[in-house]
């Protein structure tokens, strides 16, 4: 890497971190959402789902420690979704230009821009974790560290996703309803709240659903890297699908497309 | 060498924007593009900067086509778009040193720039201060510093000055031209706001997509009524 791009790449993501300390309320935004399933919805539900057997965990497992990873994953969710958020923010308030017009190509800017949105997500994550160890979900202190790259993968994964959907997204105003529209059910028709095998028991169509969805092998990921084992698939999954959404993403933000349409309006 | 060549370029979104806009700018040249609102600037601009993919024609800008040298391209040029690109959020040095990492500054080398380029621009003391406070005159004064902060050897400017005040718009317009002379930089100035040419200037004037006048005189032929004849010319049409 070169020392002008390495200095770019420390300028983004320089800059998210101000944005983000500046917006602090974020911050226990993100806390709040997934500590309200878990200390709700886990205390609920803990006598009421039998888990016995799932892997990776042995042959006993509590409801709320089933659903830790998938709340990780919710936070890295919300997160893309702030990073398409915030890009359709700087494309409506004109500072997506100064981006743009860096000498820099835009795979590399959009790739840093990424980069500095799962950045900003990490002290969210292990807040996360921090307050589930209070509430007793503990797993192995080995977990914590193992995790690691497995967020930074499904933070990437989602935040490419959420720079797609960004693409797509014409007018800020449309955002709240868009984000409604995927978070909600790409989490509930996931791994993250009920195990592959017993869903299908309900519903062999959710089950292919939940299979499928990108959300899902973030998901498992995250959840066998938090018990330090690798579930492969969601490894290869979770790859392409970055791989993919990130192309996808710099191909519509390369082509002109989006600013035209604002210029087209105007 | 020209600083701008811009050759037979047309654009249309549902309507053509742009049709055959053809000149060209010599380095070291202070240009105007004159033109009432939805002539056709900014879209021009955007074709320059590469926001916009080509349909039509051809560009080349310091040197290297459209887009196959963009990133070269883009290198040398300094960019004021219309519409404010400021983050409120951040203080004015916060901001300015976010668009130096954009162009590869060393951190040594924006601290030294940004506090030159301020100090140039009369805002010396407002370094530490919130984008969000400063008036419009002095956030378009930071734009302006901070395209040129990498020493741009081409400057495009898209209505810097619009909704400023006369001595703010004034004072923004001799510091750009100042720039030219010392610098040797090459500046194109687009403007709705015929008294920001002054004689000898060199306009070119784009109505509807085309470009309908380009010569130094301007000013002293027809400017005071310019934009009322092409309006009456075609009402007769």
């Amino acid at each position: 890497m070169t020392a002008k791009a390495l200095r770019c790449f420390v300028g983004i993501v320089e800059r998210e971190i101000l944005r983000f300390l500046r917006q602090r309320s974020r911050f226990f935004a993100s806390l709040v959402r997934p500590l309200v399933w878990l200390v709700i919805f886990g205390t609920g539900l803990r006598s009421m789902v039998d888990l016995s057997g799932v892997p990776p965990y042995g042959t006993t497992v509590t409801y709320d420690e089933y659903i830790v990873p998938g709340l990780v994953a919710l936070v890295l969710l919300f997160n893309g979704m702030q990073i398409a958020l915030s890009m359709v923010f700087d494309r409506e308030m004109g500072s997506m230009k100064v981006l743009l017009v860096s000498p820099l190509p835009r795979w590399y800017l959009l790739t840093c821009r990424l980069m500095a949105g799962v950045i900003v997500a990490l002290p969210q994550v292990y807040a996360f974790l921090a307050c589930a160890w209070l509430w007793g979900v503990r797993p192995p202190m080995s977990g914590y560290l193992y995790v690691l790259p497995a967020v930074v993968l499904a933070g990437l994964m989602l935040g490419a996703l959420g720079l797609l959907l960004s693409s797509l997204v014409e007018q800020l105003e449309n955002f709240a309803g868009v984000m409604n529209f995927v978070i909600f059910p790409v989490f509930f028709a996931s791994t993250a709240l009920y195990p592959l095998s017993r869903l299908g028991e309900a519903s062999a169509v959710l089950a292919e659903v939940a299979r499928f969805n990108p959300f899902s092998h973030a998901v498992e990921l995250v959840r066998f890297a938090l018990y330090g084992r690798l579930d492969a698939t969601a490894l290869i999954a979770t790859i392409l699908m970055t791989v993919a959404a990130m192309a996808l993403a710099v191909w519509r933000y390369d082509s002109g497309r989006i600013l035209r349409r604002s210029l087209a309006a105007s | 060498m020209s600083a701008l060549e811009i050759h037979d370029v047309s654009h249309k979104y549902r309507k053509p924007a742009l049709r055959g806009v053809s000149f060209s700018i010599a380095s070291g040249d202070f240009v105007l593009l004159l033109g009432l609102n939805g002539a056709g600037k900014t879209t021009l601009f955007s074709l320059i900067a590469g926001l916009l993919g080509l349909q039509q024609g051809s560009i080349r800008v310091l040197g290297q086509g459209l887009p196959g040298g963009r990133s070269a391209a883009l290198a040398g040029c300094g960019f004021v778009f219309q519409q404010s690109a400021l983050d409120l959020d951040l203080t004015v040095a916060q901001s300015l040193r976010y668009h130096a990492a954009l162009h590869g500054l060393s951190r040594s080398d924006a601290r030294a720039r940004i506090e030159q380029e301020l100090e140039r621009f009369g805002l010396g003391s407002r370094l530490h201060d919130l984008v969000r406070s400063l008036s419009g005159g002095q956030r378009r004064r930071v734009e302006i510093a901070r395209a040129l902060l990498h020493r741009p050897r081409l400057l495009l400017l898209d209505e810097a000055t619009v909704g400023l005040d006369v001595p703010s718009r004034r004072a923004i317009l001799q510091r750009v031209r100042a720039q030219c002379v010392e610098e040797g930089a090459t500046a194109l100035w687009a403007t709705h706001l015929m008294d920001e040419v002054e004689p000898g200037d060199r306009t070119i004037v784009l109505h509807e997509g085309r470009i309908l006048d380009d010569r130094r005189d301007l000013l002293a032929a027809s400017l005071p009524d310019y934009f009322a004849r092409l309006a009456s010319e075609e009402a007769a049409a």
